[in-house]
């Protein structure tokens, strides 16, 4: 690897979780992934140790083209209200709206970042009535456009790069920073909302540990029920982008082995899936949202199918916090 | 006397500016402002009560289990429900895992790494402080993390994932704990205990629980194997630069109390004043707004009532956040509240000897590290893994609840109105909101503010170290100050 990257993260509009979920990187940590990546951190504002005027300093210098910019992060949504003043976020010590500095500094990255769904598409900052006016850097909720425009390539002719996910795990975002820096990322690694493919051409679905449970429609009716969740408890793992079942999270989650459902918090507009998020919307007792690339009669024929021939011992585990019935064990060599 | 203004402040969760009018070498008046408007309580209005779970956690990614503890409360009041003793158990393992994870990072990555600033560069302890602290390059981090992303692997098998979980419910918790799943919390638990002992305290953590009283600690610190830890590194430092004589604020704190185990908290709720301790009366609290960018015009209201309509263009308005009062007075709250609140003996000393100050607080956050962990073994052996975790609820169309309880940075509180199904109102106020409080009708001085005031700043300095010192010592969350 030649000369260091420079790398500089600001965020805005967000929870600030994305930061607190890529320290829980392990193998290496988040500061090994860098050495390792080699790059350098201009500023990130938990872990830099700059403040005030030394901070403005390098922004200015950056903006002025005087500092090299190699990577830019930004966590947390472009927050425009209120009126397009963007007064709701002013980057502090510098009197300026938070969009316009992500603009100019946008302007001069070689790569533009998103990481986290808020800076992606908006994210839950854009919940309800959206009252930050909250946007991602390159859409607004599915809709191109966003802060920089459908149109907007970084100085390698590269669209916004959307580490979506709410937070984002931490390896999605080491693993990626660590693809630009070998120079191994390119348009080629993103899917069609600007996700890397390393992780978003994966379903959430797959390596589920309730899969058995969903082969045959043996389905948790609360939390702490062992079933599958899609039935009745809101889970779009079968529809949702991501490897959360087989890259597991804090070294052995998922918000599935967790007991709760996936809300598919990688894709734009999760934020409001227009009904309760723990439960399946259904109609004529019918999930709505369906594995998206099978056809409809097929799933209900095939579920009826299934339901009838659930084993007893999935039926009573589904419905229980922990296993009642184990596997029956055969012998081989029968008295 | 000119006004001069910070920001961005980091290593806060959150954007900050502090804005001081200083003369005479120290701060003479200070302006304490949250710079970041979001609006979850707007957002809310009109929802599900239960989508409430999903939104709030992701107020903070810093206190996210926090939010969901206090929302999860919320629900439960209104719900006139009890979660059963194993989701309660689960439920403290979760949030204790957090609240330490959050003590740790705040001491290793936020607070400390300022005293490898260069204006120390004369102090015998300079270099030493360099190699350890020294952000991004120091040996600190680099043994924190992995030992901090171990321990949070509790997070992922109890939470499934952090931050943002929904195992955390009104009813209990999605995720029942198994016999010899016990065993691997406990393991768990055994290599953070570990890496407390051998790198933090170099001491038992049994030992640094019993310290009790100021001389003890000073005893305590006096021998080398104690003195070379980084508790040890950093009295050492406090004591070299006088850092209790530095931030003090109102003196008046407290605490909603957290960790309830069957009808008893592990820390009890209450106020402390000039050595008194007193019942908390939630009645009184009150949010003032007559110099925040909200709308006002009316009293402050208790957050049952409370409105929040943002408006950049108030007049007198300089923050996005309220003004939470405690009948009227200005509080402080964080761990050493918590702790002083409850009674901890050796806080209670160093409190009576030099009030809440920049040192005091760092001792408070590091004791709870010593004092829960120990509390979290017994919690995962009381698990019942037979019992269940969680009781089945349902909503009420007309309800009303309230959610208060102990955030790493002090007391959180939800107030949750519903109608016709829906949230009608739902209040937050969260310990920062407390802790950096602009001023209110009255002029009196948010905590923080008031903790400025007299802070030394030396020759040519733009940002005076002891501001950042003592901006830190609160470990102040600015994303959920606003919400
Ligand atoms: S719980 Fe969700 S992810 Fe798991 S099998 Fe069922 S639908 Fe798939
Ligand atoms: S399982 Fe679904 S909701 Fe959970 S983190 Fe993965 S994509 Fe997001």
């Amino acid at each position: 690897m030649s000369d260091p990257l420079n790398l500089l993260w600001l965020q805005s509009g967000g929870c600030g979780g994305c930061t607190m979920s890529l320290l829980n990187a392990e193998s290496p940590d988040v500061l090994g992934c860098l050495d390792m990546a080699g790059i350098n951190l201009l500023w990130h504002p938990s872990l830099s140790l700059e403040t005030g005027l030394q901070v403005t300093n390098i922004l200015n210098d950056i903006a002025a083209g005087k500092i090299k910019l190699d990577i830019l992060c930004l966590e947390g949504s472009v927050i425009r209200g209120p009126n397009n003043t963007g007064k709701f976020h002013m980057l502090a010590g510098t009197g300026e709206p938070m969009m316009h500095w992500v603009e100019r500094l946008s302007a001069q990255a070689e790569y533009v970042v998103a990481v986290g769904t808020c800076a992606a598409y908006g994210g839950i900052t854009a919940a309800g009535g959206n009252p930050s006016d909250a946007c991602g850097m390159q859409y607004d909720g599915e809709k191109k456009g966003g802060l920089l425009g459908a149109d907007f390539r970084s100085k390698v002719n590269m669209p916004v790069v959307n580490i979506a996910g709410c937070p984002t795990h931490p390896n999605w975002v080491t693993d990626t920073l660590a693809e630009i820096a070998l120079g191994d990322f390119s348009e080629a690694n993103m899917d069609s909302l600007g996700r890397p493919r390393s992780y978003a051409d994966q379903l959430v679905h797959h390596g589920c540990t309730r899969n058995e449970f969903y082969e045959f429609k043996a389905s948790a009716e609360k939390p702490s029920d062992l079933g599958c969740m899609m039935e009745h408890m809101g889970c779009v793992g079968t529809q949702a982008h991501a490897d959360c079942n087989t890259r597991l999270w804090n070294g052995e989650g998922s918000c599935i082995r967790g007991g709760y459902a996936c809300i598919n918090c990688t894709a734009p507009g999760f934020e409001e899936p227009g009904h309760n998020f723990t439960q399946t919307p259904k109609i004529a007792g019918i999930p709505v949202g369906l594995p998206t690339d099978m056809p409809k009669a097929w799933f209900v024929a095939l579920a009826s199918l299934s339901k009838a021939a659930t084993p007893e011992r999935l039926k009573k585990n589904a419905v229980a916090d922990h296993i009642e019935v184990a596997p029956s064990i055969h012998l081989k060599n029968k008295r | 006397m000119s006004r001069r203004i910070i920001g961005p402040f980091n290593r806060v969760e959150g954007d900050l500016e502090v804005q001081l009018d200083i003369e005479d070498g120290q701060v003479n008046d200070a302006w304490v402002v949250s710079p970041m408007y979001r609006g979850f309580e707007q957002m809310l209005h009109g929802k599900n009560p239960t989508d409430a779970m999903t939104y709030v956690p992701r107020i903070c990614g810093i206190c996210s289990v926090a939010q969901s503890v206090a929302a999860a409360y919320a629900i439960a009041d209104a719900q006139g429900i009890q979660m059963p003793k194993n989701g309660e158990l689960a439920t403290n393992l979760i949030l204790a895992n957090e609240n330490l994870a959050d003590h740790l990072t705040h001491f290793y990555m936020f607070f400390m790494p300022d005293f490898t600033r260069d204006v120390y560069q004369n102090e015998p302890w300079f270099d030493t402080m360099k190699t350890r602290f020294y952000p991004v390059k120091g040996t600190a981090a680099k043994d924190m993390l992995p030992a901090r992303a171990q321990f949070m692997h509790m997070m992922g098998m109890l939470a499934g994932k952090w931050p943002h979980t929904l195992s955390i419910q009104p009813g209990g918790t999605s995720r029942a704990i198994t016999a010899v799943e016990k065993v691997r919390l406990l393991g768990i638990l055994y290599q953070f205990r570990s890496f407390l002992e051998n790198t933090l305290f170099g001491d038992k953590l049994e030992h640094i629980a019993n310290l009790s009283s100021s001389k003890d600690l000073q005893a305590w610190v006096m021998q080398n194997e104690h003195r070379q830890s980084d508790f040890g590194a950093f009295l050492t430092i406090a004591d070299s630069l006088n850092l209790a004589a530095m931030g003090n604020a109102t003196d008046h704190f407290m605490s909603f109390g957290v960790y309830p185990v069957a009808g008893k908290k592990l820390f009890d709720a209450g106020v402390w004043q000039d050595g008194i301790a007193s019942p908390l009366q939630p009645e009184t609290i009150k949010e003032d707004v007559s110099h925040s960018w909200m709308k006002n015009g009316s009293e402050p209201k208790h957050p049952r009532e409370g409105v929040t309509i943002p408006d950049p263009d108030m007049k007198d308005g300089y923050t996005w956040c309220k003004a939470p009062r405690l009948g009227g007075d200005v509080v402080e709250v964080g761990a050493l509240a918590r702790q002083l609140v409850n009674g901890h003996p050796l806080i209670q000393s160093l409190v009576a000897e030099s009030g809440g100050n920049v040192r005091n607080r760092i001792v408070a956050r590091l004791l709870e590290l010593a004092l829960v962990v120990v509390e979290m073994e017994k919690w995962v052996k009381e698990v019942q893994p037979d019992e269940p975790f969680y009781h089945l609820t349902s909503m009420p169309d007309e309800a009303e609840g309230a959610g208060m309880m102990e955030a790493a940075r002090g007391s959180l509180g939800h107030w949750l109105q519903v109608k016709n199904g829906r949230i009608l109102n739902y209040q937050i106020i969260a310990p920062t909101t407390w802790n950096f409080a602009p001023r209110d009708i009255h002029g009196q001085l948010g905590a923080l503010e008031q903790a400025l005031l007299g802070a030394p700043v030396r020759e040519g300095e733009d940002t005076p170290v002891s501001v950042q010192h003592i901006v830190r010592s609160f470990d102040p969350c600015m994303v959920c100050t606003v919400h």
